[in-house]
């Protein structure tokens, strides 16, 4: 039952990654501004770059994800495909599991793009290869289902993009992409401290530098796996709650 | 007509806001029938559906498809079902073949039937040499038929069919019904919801007319006429033809209900013939000229118009075919 429920999760997954990947909100949003943010900053200070990747990583997974959410979610619900599934003998927390691992798989994808371009082109070096790679992928889960739970009460992909937005861009500068977390203002950190990013980043960090992190890397990790389960749980509730009402 | 029970409907509310969508129905279907709702424009038939393949929770009431109850055991209810909702609403991004097997995918088909059973129905709807190309590219007609064969990928016992026709040209409309006409002789029960009187007529084994979110009737075309038996029906051709002349004739004794139908002034009685004479005068004082009187055998749109007081002309008004709809 539970395999069956799984494998069609998979399928969802897989739909979506063929149907969607060259939509161009994806590719404006979830490659080009994380690919230009990293060209901007290596040009800026080439012997620098070290430092701020792990921001970088961060950011291109989180910009990245979210996208391929907002796609997959309010463009199927505005043309009533998203319909489609929810007529199909499943349960709801399959399409949910679909539409997050998609979007996961997407931005796994895009992040391993942005290391394999800083390791081989700027010479960056891994620490932690296997922290690394659990913190990229429970990091793509939980920006995963944030980007679903943002998506969800929406229906077209720009009143989604636009929202993420709200989100995204405070975040980028709260969570310690471009300076150290711990040199802002009290309130901002309490405030940092609420967001997933700031534990994908430090995870990353450590993972990748072996210094500066503010929390053990895999305290970190463990928390992003509690958001994940928290964003996953809002947005089904939500998802339900929208789907059985609605006209 | 005694096939067992194959969907039943106990009380069945929905509101939205201020609208009873949905006001208390009760009905069931028989296995292997093709059983329609007929109704106009906003008269609950979409949200019956809805409520009935799961896509939205009724106020009260229940509702079992295939022995399942629809809130309780929805997964399992929508096991046997098959659905086409009034919008062609498949994925326009995949080819024909890719959504066949994407449904396939979703409804739990072996997998080494997929491509196999998309083929056949690709086949069967006469689609095969466009199943690589992209839904999106395909023409309104077309999109409703892989929309109808996605909905039969996995073989299901009933199937709920939305204003199948809505926003076909006439050849494509026709071709759909020989389709579900066809479905029937392989034993799968059809729902379907119609606003246009002639398809029920055409397709329905039995039909519930339902206004305002009530059954007003059940029961057979054939029944259903029966029941106007002893209407007169007489269409008068016009010239000039007023808005207010129904109004007009429906005061005149033995006229019980007058409608327009474009050129035309039809009008319903257990006496008009009686009447012919007052009727002319009438419209000889009002200097219009009668190009032609026919009498008519009732049809189901007189029973229709007799049983429900709605002018058959706003059952012709078709819904606006939503963004990504039927188009």
């Amino acid at each position: 039952m539970m395999g069956k429920e799984l494998r069609i999760a998979y399928y969802i997954a897989r739909k979506d990654l063929k149907a969607y990947y060259l939509k161009p909100p994806l590719i404006s949003w979830g490659l080009l501004l994380p690919m230009v943010f990293i060209l901007a900053f290596y040009l800026r200070n080439p012997k620098d770059i070290s430092e701020i990747s792990p921001g970088l990583v961060g950011m291109t997974m989180l910009f990245s994800t979210t996208s391929m959410a907002a796609i997959v979610i309010s463009f199927e619900r505005r043309i009533d495909a998203l319909e489609r599934l929810l007529m199909a003998p499943i349960h709801l927390w399959t399409i949910l599991l679909g539409k997050g691992l998609g979007a996961a798989a997407f931005g796994f994808t895009m992040a391993l793009f942005a290391l394999i371009l800083m390791v081989f082109v700027f010479g960056l070096q891994v620490s932690y290869p296997f922290s690394l790679f659990v913190s990229l992928i429970i990091s793509c889960f939980a920006f995963a289902f944030l980007g679903i739970l943002i998506s969800v009460g929406v229906r077209e992909v720009f009143e989604a993009m636009t929202l993420s937005n709200f989100f995204r861009f405070p975040m980028i500068f709260l969570c310690g992409v471009f300076f150290p977390i711990l040199s802002m203002p009290i309130a901002l950190q309490v405030i940092g401290f609420c967001l997933p990013l700031t534990y994908s980043v430090d995870a990353l960090r450590q993972s990748l530098l072996s210094h500066g992190g503010v929390i053990h890397r895999w305290l970190d990790i463990f928390i992003l796996a509690g958001f994940c389960f928290l964003f996953f749980e809002v947005s089904l509730a939500v998802f339900r709650k929208r789907t059985e009402g609605s006209s | 007509m005694d096939g067992k029970e194959i969907i039943r409907v106990e009380g069945l509310r929905k509101r939205f806001g201020a609208v009873q969508a949905v006001d208390g129905l009760d009905f069931s279907v028989r296995e292997g029938e093709i059983f329609g709702f007929l109704g106009p424009n906003g008269a609950g038939k979409t949200t019956t559906i809805r409520m009935l393949v799961g896509l939205l929770k009724p106020d009260e009431g229940s509702a079992w498809v295939n022995g399942h109850d629809v809130l309780k055991e929805s997964v399992r209810a929508k096991e046997s079902v098959g659905v086409v909702p009034e919008s062609s609403n498949l994925y326009a991004e995949l080819s024909a073949l890719e959504n066949l097997i994407y449904m396939a995918q979703l409804y739990g088909v072996p997998k080494k039937e997929w491509r196999g059973r998309g083929v056949e129905l690709l086949q069967e709807f006469n689609l095969l040499d466009r199943q690589d190309s992209k839904f999106q590219g395909l023409s309104r007609g077309l999109k409703r038929r892989l929309t109808l064969a996605a909905a039969l990928v996995h073989r299901p016992r009933i199937l709920f069919l939305d204003e199948p026709t809505t926003g076909l040209d006439v050849m494509s409309a026709r071709g759909l019904r020989q389709m579900i006409k066809k479905l029937k002789g392989k034993g799968v029960t059809v729902f379907l919801t119609t606003h246009l009187i002639q398809e029920a007529e055409d397709l329905c084994d039995r039909v519930a007319i339902i206004v305002k979110g009530k059954i007003r009737v059940t029961d057979t075309p054939a029944a259903l006429k029966e029941k106007v038996r002893e209407t007169e029906v007489l269409e008068i051709r016009l010239n000039p033809l007023s808005q207010d002349l129904p109004k007009q004739l429906e005061a005149l004794p033995g006229v019980e209900k007058a409608t327009l139908l474009e050129d035309k002034l039809r009008l319903y009685g257990k006496s008009l013939l009686g009447s012919i004479y007052q009727i002319l005068n009438h419209l000889n004082g009002q200097g219009i000229g009668v190009l032609s009187i026919q009498t008519l055998t009732p049809t189901l749109e007189d029973a229709f118009v007799k049983l429900t007081g709605i002018d058959a002309e706003i059952m012709r008004v078709e819904k606006p075919v939503k963004m990504g709809g039927p188009g």
